[in-house]
């Protein structure tokens, strides 16, 4: 998978200007930034829910912008995402979430179905609550639910969407061994976008740093670690100042607190 | 002054448009949907008893009322002219034609549109439309198509129950309460009500059925995912359906009658 040269704006504002990022198949590669530099709509141009401006989005040999609606939807059979907070239908069982996608895409016999569906929540150690309801599961629970719905198709490509947001460090810590371990055991190619450096560092093979509507680094983790590049150097090491201001622009700030309000 | 004036009705007539087309387009999606969606019919049948099951309630009380005030109304009118009698007929013709279809629609945009409005809605919020296009399915077939048929024939069930209901209303307040001869009341209502009548009240109600459900499925699919679009789903879902059907109605009545 490759981006070359994307250019991509919403509302006549830039949000990438000349992106070019490379996926090898097996690895597991993060694209990580501070908030609110387009991590989320890099993946949704590799997915083709939104098409770029200019450039190249390459899946498989694929441009993305050529294929039909029909193809699209082939090709994303063959991925699977985990959305920031899980995305299960609400008015689904844990165990019916799962078989969602087999039950839309396959005529597998319910016998067939039930071991597939129970294997693939057994591996995210989600078994025994097949039958609690979405609103009954912790943010941890559901978001292994929806890892388990991902992988029910045995996709080629796993997406994961800030798989980390407001989880525990011991939910934190079992999605982390999930997405090494799955990457691995099933052979799969993982994007994972986060700004937790420290965690997504422990599980990545190369990793991309975006900001400013481009990449500002890439390489495996323990070199952008050390990196003596102004942006890296902040967004490993948490500074709170540096090219990424701490202040939204703002006026004078004697003059705005003179100012009477109108 | 004027220039600015003209700007702003050219501006609103342009989105009014551009909405019409929306809605268009939309509709004709669904609509070239409709023999796929047919084919999973349990889905269609799960929104029927979503839509108009859940609705049942609020139809039934509202018929039996607006029948027993159709009742005392029509008595006092039709008393000073000394034929009660045909108070049956009266309430019969006005229920099949008029009030069962328009109030149903009234109620059922309350009820159970903004039920689909905001379900549709919150699952926009929530990305649960975003991860069915993500597992390669199409939510306008999966969830929007159901919800849209589960509406559009939910409504002349719904109507018919209203009005029966309200036939029973009405005949408890002029019969058993004002005395209105039993027999008169419904030997009068079977020798004047012709099935063109009926069909009168069928084919407004699943026109209505049509328009209140599409405006539902458009307004809660096309919602803005936070609280206050959702929200505002809801709201003009209401509206927008009121004043269509009230629209509607004014309209078939003109070419029926």
């Amino acid at each position: 998978m490759r981006l070359r040269d994307v250019h991509f704006s919403i509302s006549r504002r830039a949000i990438f200007s000349g992106v070019d990022v490379d996926i090898g198949r097996g690895s597991v590669t993060a694209i990580m930034g501070p908030s609110g530099t387009g991590k989320t709509t890099l993946l949704r141009l590799i997915t083709g829910q939104l098409l770029a401006d200019r450039g190249l989005v390459e899946v498989e040999g694929r441009d993305v912008a050529t294929m039909s609606r029909p193809e699209i939807y082939r090709m994303r059979r063959r991925m699977g995402m985990l959305f920031q907070n899980g995305a299960l239908l609400t008015d689904l069982n844990v165990y019916e979430n799962v078989a969602f996608p087999l039950r839309e895409h396959t005529t597998l016999p319910e016998r067939l179905l039930r071991h597939v569906v129970l294997t693939k929540l057994h591996a995210v150690g989600l078994r025994g609550a097949w039958h609690l309801m979405p609103a009954e599961l912790s943010g941890g629970m559901a978001r292994r639910v929806a890892l388990a719905r991902a992988i029910v198709m045995d996709p080629e490509l796993l997406i994961y969407d800030e798989p980390f947001v407001g989880l525990d460090p011991i939910s934190m810590g079992m999605i982390l061994r999930l997405i090494r371990r799955l990457n691995d055991s099933l052979g799969l190619t993982s994007i994972v976008v986060s700004h937790d450096v420290r965690e997504i560092s422990a599980v990545a093979d190369i990793c991309y740093l975006v900001s400013g509507g481009g990449i500002v680094a890439s390489g495996p983790p323990a070199r952008l670690a050390h990196s003596e590049q102004e942006e890296v150097r902040q967004f490993m090491h948490g500074l709170p100042d540096g090219p990424v201001p701490f202040h939204y622009p703002s006026p004078d700030y004697e003059s705005q607190l003179r100012q009477v309000p109108a | 002054m004027i220039a600015s004036l003209a700007r702003e009705l050219l501006t609103s007539l342009r989105t009014a448009l551009e909405a019409l087309g929306a809605y268009t387009l939309f509709g004709l999606r669904l609509v070239a949907e409709t023999p796929r969606a047919l084919l999973r019919f349990g889905l269609v049948v799960q929104q029927i008893h979503n839509a108009g099951a859940h609705s049942l309630v609020i139809i039934m009380m509202s018929g039996l009322f607006v029948g027993m005030v159709l009742g005392l109304q029509g008595f006092d009118l039709l008393e000073r002219f000394g034929s009660e009698e045909s108070l049956g007929t009266a309430a019969a013709l006005g229920l099949l034609k008029e009030l069962g279809p328009v109030v149903t629609a009234l109620l059922f945009a309350g009820r159970a549109g903004t039920a689909l409005a905001s379900e549709l809605g919150l699952m926009r919020a929530t990305d649960q439309l975003a991860a069915m296009e993500m597992m390669a399915v199409d939510p306008v077939r999966r969830v929007v198509m159901p919800r849209f048929l589960g509406g559009t024939l939910s409504m002349p069930l719904l109507a018919a129950i209203f009005s029966l209901i309200g036939l029973f209303g009405a005949q408890l307040v002029g019969v058993q309460l004002m005395g209105v001869d039993s027999g008169q009341f419904w030997s009068q209502m079977r020798g004047a009500v012709e099935f063109g009548d009926v069909m009168e009240g069928v084919l407004k109600s699943a026109v209505f059925g049509v328009a209140c459900s599409l405006i539902a499925v458009f307004e809660g699919y096309h919602s803005v995912p936070t609280a206050e679009g959702v929200g505002r789903a809801t709201t003009r879902t209401v509206v927008i359906s009121s004043v269509v059907v009230l629209l509607l109605d004014y309209m078939l009545t003109a070419v029926m009658l």
